[in-house]
């Protein structure tokens, strides 16, 4: 079972790792990063310091030409772009800035959209689909918003829908970028609770992507892409 | 499938812009087609001009000429058949019947033709159909004229009404055959064909109206009318009280008439058309045209058919506007997909999937279009048909799609296709190098 099999790797581990778009100048060399299975990372850094770049890297949608990406034991820069979409289909979870949800799908058909887009992340989750997305639902408190469009929540119910889509299928790392930073203090708090409470649940890691350091101190660990990233430092 | 589905959601999402898209396809469709259907018609219509005849006979002419004065009412006869050319043939073994015409006298513009009762038996239009009367019925004396339904619908002519048939081609006729009035027996029922604009007179009705005339001209009284002539003329007829008891009416019975202008002829089996035309033309005692209509038409309607050409151009750019403005719409639209884009990206869609999300979009969209034009074009063939024959004697069938239509229609489904791939492909691209987050 790869489920038992990732436990014993880290979430992520780096290793070695250069990229660079079109023939450029490297905008990403980082020696070792990595990311312990299970806990909560928040990773900082500077915008330009590469945060998008390291994303798409660790979502498989770029590829890097050296080094070593292993996300959940396996080395993503050793599979082909259709294996990278299938693997993050089936094993990630992910959280963007804003904009997370497709506009003419309601909430719950937006929930449910990964586990339709990969067969193999439908697997994961056992039962009706429509269960599992109004259990998460109900962890996130977002069960009266089911049958609402995107166009008709607040931005942070958008962004709890979000996180249900994330969760959906039990993926082993989610990973969020700045998900929080549309939201006042309070919400961005509540927010901040139901998504560790259904990470934790659903045992999966969460990297969490943010420039605003004060809520570094809600999480385990804490990273500095800025010090991790020798680019940076050629480049200045 | 989760593809064709989120394509409609999508759409259904953008409901006007998609609205607006399928109904410039529809209409550029619905152009094509319709182009296609009045093509069609008008090419039916004319080569339906006439039918059932099997050859057309008059004297040497070029066989535009002949078919031109003869069966559309245009030109002048370019000369005469004797009587017994004419006899010759309507009694020959290969003849089953003939309808003779004589041509050269017109009322208020319209042609006045003396024909015999085989006219209205055997002439036929528009694949068979015959002559048939709205009111009344055939010229059966001399002073009897039966009038197209156009006639007598711009005159206004009603049953028992006398007319004055002027000599010549031309509406200006300057000789009136005043001596010699027709009363209306009949009014035919409209063809959409010439018939429509012409009156039928007995070939004796012909004859009479030109008793003493010698050479195309009329006999001395008549020549130069005086008021007071027409006036005397007029109390005489007022005397008789009744039309056609006239007291200068010419000798009742039909005056045998020395000349025809043309005549038709239907044969018993095709296989005697094709020795009868050459027999015709190589007539020894008088020089002879003969012309297979169906040809002869199909021949001059590859000659004026070339506007149609013009039109199936003009509609296939039309076409091709609808599909570019199809393109703009699916490309404008693609910039404010991006975000969309960049979620499918991230649960996992490959690029395939985001292009054939895309592509199934804009195909959708123009086979929506293309089968709303169609429905557009026979709805309004269906709901038009009526009033375009009853207006322009034009009938436009209802008839199944043709190869050709079906071949346009194919290809604007996969130009819709083929469109999808353009914005697609900038997708697939922009995906690539975006990665999850869209640079706005």
């Amino acid at each position: 079972m790869s489920l038992e099999a990732s436990a014993q790797h880290p979430a992520v581990r780096i290793e070695n790792l250069v990229f660079s778009y079109r023939k450029r100048e490297p905008v990403l060399d980082i020696e070792v990063l990595e990311v312990p299975a299970g806990e909560r990372v928040f990773l900082h850094g500077a915008s330009g310091s590469g945060k998008t770049t390291l994303l798409g890297l660790l979502t498989g949608v770029l590829s890097a030409e050296q080094g070593v990406v292993r996300v959940l034991g396996t080395d993503l820069t050793s599979l082909s772009g259709s294996r990278r979409d299938a693997f993050r289909g089936e094993r990630l979870g992910y959280i963007f800035q804003m904009f997370n949800l497709i506009p003419y799908l309601t909430a719950l058909d937006n929930i449910i959209l990964p586990c339709q887009v990969s067969s193999s992340r439908r697997a994961r989750v056992r039962g009706p689909l429509e269960d599992e997305a109004r259990r998460i639902a109900a962890r996130l408190e977002i069960t009266s918003l089911l049958d609402s469009r995107p166009g008709e929540l607040s931005v942070g119910q958008q962004q709890r829908v979000a996180a249900a889509r994330a969760l959906i299928g039990r993926p082993q790392l989610v990973v969020a970028d700045e998900p929080t930073s549309a939201l006042d203090s309070d919400r961005r708090d509540l927010f901040l609770d139901l998504l560790f409470d259904s990470c934790r649940e659903a045992g999966a890691t969460l990297l969490f992507v943010s420039h605003d350091r004060s809520l570094e101190d809600r999480f385990d660990r804490s990273l500095s892409l800025s010090d991790v990233n020798r680019a940076l430092v050629k480049a200045t | 499938m989760l593809t064709p589905r989120l394509a409609l959601q999508s759409l259904r999402n953008r409901l006007l812009a998609t609205t607006l898209t399928v109904l410039s396809i529809a209409f550029s469709v619905a152009l094509l087609v319709g182009i296609e259907n009045i093509r069609n018609g008008l090419r039916e219509s004319f080569t339906g001009t006439i039918s059932g005849v099997d050859l057309i006979v008059g004297p040497r002419s070029s066989s535009v000429q002949l078919l031109l004065y003869s069966v559309f009412g245009m030109g002048s006869p370019t000369g005469n058949i004797s009587w017994e050319t004419y006899t010759h043939f309507r009694d020959h073994p290969a003849v089953a019947w003939t309808i003779p015409y004589s041509l050269g006298d017109n009322h208020r513009g319209f042609r006045v033709i003396g024909t015999t009762d085989a006219f209205y038996e055997h002439f036929r239009y528009r694949e068979g159909r015959s002559i048939a009367f709205r009111e009344g019925g055939p010229a059966s004396t001399d002073h009897d004229v039966v009038v197209g339904s156009e006639v007598a619908d711009r005159l206004e002519y009603a049953l028992g009404d006398e007319i004055v048939v002027t000599h010549g081609m031309g509406a200006a006729g300057i000789m009136d055959h005043d001596d010699a009035p027709f009363r209306i027996t009949g009014v035919l029922e409209r063809t959409g064909t010439p018939v429509d604009r012409a009156l039928y007179v007995t070939l004796g009705g012909i004859e009479a109206m030109h008793a003493g005339w010698e050479g195309g001209v009329p006999p001395m009284p008549s020549f130069a009318p005086p008021p007071e002539d027409e006036n005397e003329a007029g109390e005489a007829d007022d005397g008789a009280a009744a039309p056609g008891t006239r007291a200068n009416e010419p000798p009742p019975a039909s005056v045998e008439p020395a000349q025809i202008t043309s005549f038709f002829v239907g044969t018993p089996t095709r296989f005697e058309m094709l020795g009868l035309q050459r027999e015709v033309n190589d007539f020894q005692q008088e020089p002879l045209t003969a012309l297979l209509p169906g040809i002869a038409l199909a021949e001059m309607w590859r000659t004026v058919g070339y506007a149609e050409d013009g039109l199936r151009i003009v509609s296939f750019f039309v076409v091709i506007v609808g599909l570019l403005g199809m393109l703009v719409s699916l490309y404008t639209a693609l910039d404010a997909r991006r975000r969309e884009m960049s979620i499918f990206r991230a649960i996992g869609a490959g690029p395939g999937r985001i292009v054939s999300l895309l592509v199934v979009e804009s195909g959708f969209l123009a086979a929506a279009g293309a089968l709303l034009g169609v429905l557009l074009v026979y709805g309004g063939i269906l709901l038009s048909q009526g009033a375009v024959e009853e207006r322009f004697g034009l009938l436009i069938p209802l008839r199944p799609l043709g190869t050709l239509e079906l071949g346009y229609l194919a290809a604007v489904v996969v130009a819709g296709f083929i469109i999808g791939l353009v914005p697609a492909i900038k997708a697939y691209r922009t995906t690539l190098t975006d990665g999850l987050s869209p640079r706005s």
